[in-house]
């Protein structure tokens, strides 16, 4: 390949590992660079090598799905360059800040291709700062990377494909799963039937892991409200609203979450123009069909870029390095452009899928107005919604940067992470503003702590091989 | 009501077979397994990491997959780790408690 042609990927999760492949394959050899220890991204995380797990136990349903994914990073690990352990902290002008075991390195790119994923979207709850009380996706790390469940009573609470998913995991590996609440009700899900059926298999999964549980006893409730965790120290019980009144269960371990939220920050310091998505509520880089972002070279690909799914994210991972290579003059032929065309198709069915997902898992509409004022909205700063509320008020802002200068929201180590999409909310419904009104916490370098005594070294210079 | 049998936060499900590794907790002589995270040889055995800057409310992490940062613990030394993705170590002097005042 060219001497000045430098692709880098981040992430290697199922977009990363796919967009990986595809430049393999057509002679390039990218840098691939995963926070990780090793790769399969969340989705596919596998625990340290000393477990022994298989893949059936550890992936359930989605093992060969798992297997595929994983076995082609181990085949591609000769031929690529891959970073793992190391954190993007920051990327301008076609060079990237990296972190890796406290030391600080730069590497450059000619193009990049971000494939950064997602957390759970979190809508905070009274009580959710206490000891015992994580995500949905940190119970499943919990589990699947350490072999450990959060408690030895736990509720799952939120709403989404996850939930339930999650519980049924649990409960598989012998964990008490003592009740299962989403927000959204079991008329949500038959409203949504008709999108959903345009991914059977999918929709067909689903609806086993509620089956399942259902089966083995794991009480289910839907169409509810989540009124908080008791306990200061540690959960001794979550209680929640529905409508047949107040109800309290006993626990030592909450897991919630609503659906997911796009990783979008190395995009946005990119300078990556974004735009307002209705359905996931979020300010979202845009692209493409193929994954082209706004700035020439930067490609988006994974639930990083929106939040589509493991299959969709390893069509989307494929689809952005063909355009790369395509923008580069590597790879053009009718053969590319014809799987170019596919794996846009299939993207485009997964967008109705997805509909279907928000309509089956809706965001709950009143969780602002029912936010208490003395609810904490930011667990790094201790910010209230109330602090939230009177700040805008005081100050008449309706910016979600301006009252992040205020109330330090999403100031905190997390940068905003966890109490992004609840800030925005909790200032849409004070203010009387739409949600895409109040703009969106603004990136910032570096997008995770690193240490004051990082070392310093000099940029890496071009392998050998890559000449 | 408290469970009883519960010797910490989490519970290990599978996979207890392996080495164990020694480290300390505020002092005190512990066992962990050997691929645990901190926050896994910890919670396993306590029901808290540290306590938050701004109130000193007691914490035990959130997402574990480091986004969050409300995992990060103190060592003797004074130096920081995430407890989330970093692995234990024999050896380890790990505070759940501020013990060295904060230089931030």
């Amino acid at each position: 390949m060219s001497a000045d042609l430098q692709p880098v990927i981040v992430g290697a999760g199922p977009a990363g590992i796919r967009a990986a492949e595809t430049l393999v394959r057509h002679g390039l050899k990218p840098v691939v660079i995963d926070e990780a220890p090793r790769w399969g991204g969340q989705i596919y995380r596998q625990p340290p090598a000393i477990f022994q797990r298989t893949r059936q136990t550890l992936y359930g349903l989605d093992a060969k799905a798992a297997a595929a994914v994983l076995n082609t990073m181990t085949t591609l690990l000769p031929h690529i360059n891959y970073r793992n352990d190391t954190l993007v902290w920051n990327a301008e002008g076609g060079q990237l800040d990296l972190l890796h075991q406290n030391q600080s390195s730069t590497q450059p790119y000619s193009h990049l291709i971000l494939s950064t994923g997602a957390t759970d979207r979190v809508l905070p709850f009274p009580g959710w700062t206490t000891p015992g009380v994580f995500t949905l996706g940190g119970a499943q790390v919990a589990l699947k990377y350490q072999g450990c469940a959060i408690g030895s009573r736990v509720v799952f609470v939120g709403t989404g494909p996850l939930l339930y998913l999650i519980a049924y995991q649990y409960a598989k590996a012998g964990a008490k799963v003592v009740a299962v609440l989403d927000t959204a009700t079991l008329l949500d899900q038959i409203a949504a039937l008709p999108d959903l059926m345009v991914a059977p298999r999918l929709l067909a999964r689903g609806m086993y892991y509620v089956a399942w549980l259902r089966a083995h006893g794991v009480p289910l409730h839907g169409g509810i409200q989540p009124l908080g965790a008791v306990g200061d120290d540690r959960v001794d019980a979550m209680r929640w609203r529905d409508s047949r009144g107040e109800h309290e269960i006993t626990c030592d371990a909450i897991g919630f979450g609503h659906a997911l939220r796009s990783e979008t920050q190395l995009a946005d310091i990119l300078g990556c123009r974004f735009e307002f998505n209705v359905l996931q509520r979020a300010w979202l880089p845009v692209h493409d069909a193929a994954g082209r972002a706004s700035v020439p070279g930067v490609y988006l690909a994974g639930d990083g870029a929106g939040i589509m799914g493991a299959q969709a994210a390893e069509w989307a991972g494929e689809r952005a390095a063909l355009a790369l290579l395509a923008d580069t003059d590597q790879a053009s032929a009718p053969a590319q452009r014809a799987r170019a065309n596919k794996l846009e198709k299939a993207l485009g069915r997964t967008q109705r899928f997805r509909r279907g997902l928000e309509r089956a898992f809706p965001f709950p509409p009143t969780w602002a107005e029912q936010a208490s004022d003395s609810l904490v909205v930011c667990r790094c700063e201790d910010v209230t919604a109330g602090d939230l509320r009177t700040s805008a008020a005081a100050m008449g802002t309706t910016d979600i940067n301006r009252l992040k200068a205020l109330t330090r929201v999403g100031m905190g180590r997390c940068q905003g992470r966890m109490c992004g999409v609840a800030a925005c909310e909790i200032l849409a419904q004070s203010s009387g503003q739409p949600l895409q009104a109040v703009g969106r916490l603004r990136g910032q370098a570096p997008v995770k702590p690193i240490p004051f005594a990082m070392t310093c070294t000099t940029s890496p210079t071009k392998p050998e091989a890559a000449r | 009501m408290k469970n009883a049998a519960a010797q910490g936060q989490f519970q290990r499900l599978t996979e207890t077979g392996r080495a164990r590794v020694s480290f300390t907790l505020d002092g005190q002589l512990r066992d962990a397994l050997q691929g645990d995270t901190v926050m896994t040889a910890v919670l396993s055995q306590a029901w808290q990491l540290r306590v938050s800057e701004p109130k000193g409310d007691k914490r035990a992490g959130f997402c574990l997959m480091g986004a969050c940062q409300d995992c990060w613990m103190l060592t003797e030394s004074g130096e920081r780790l995430r407890a989330c993705t970093t692995f234990i170590v024999p050896g380890m002097r790990l505070l759940s408690q501020p013990e060295v005042p904060d230089e931030r």
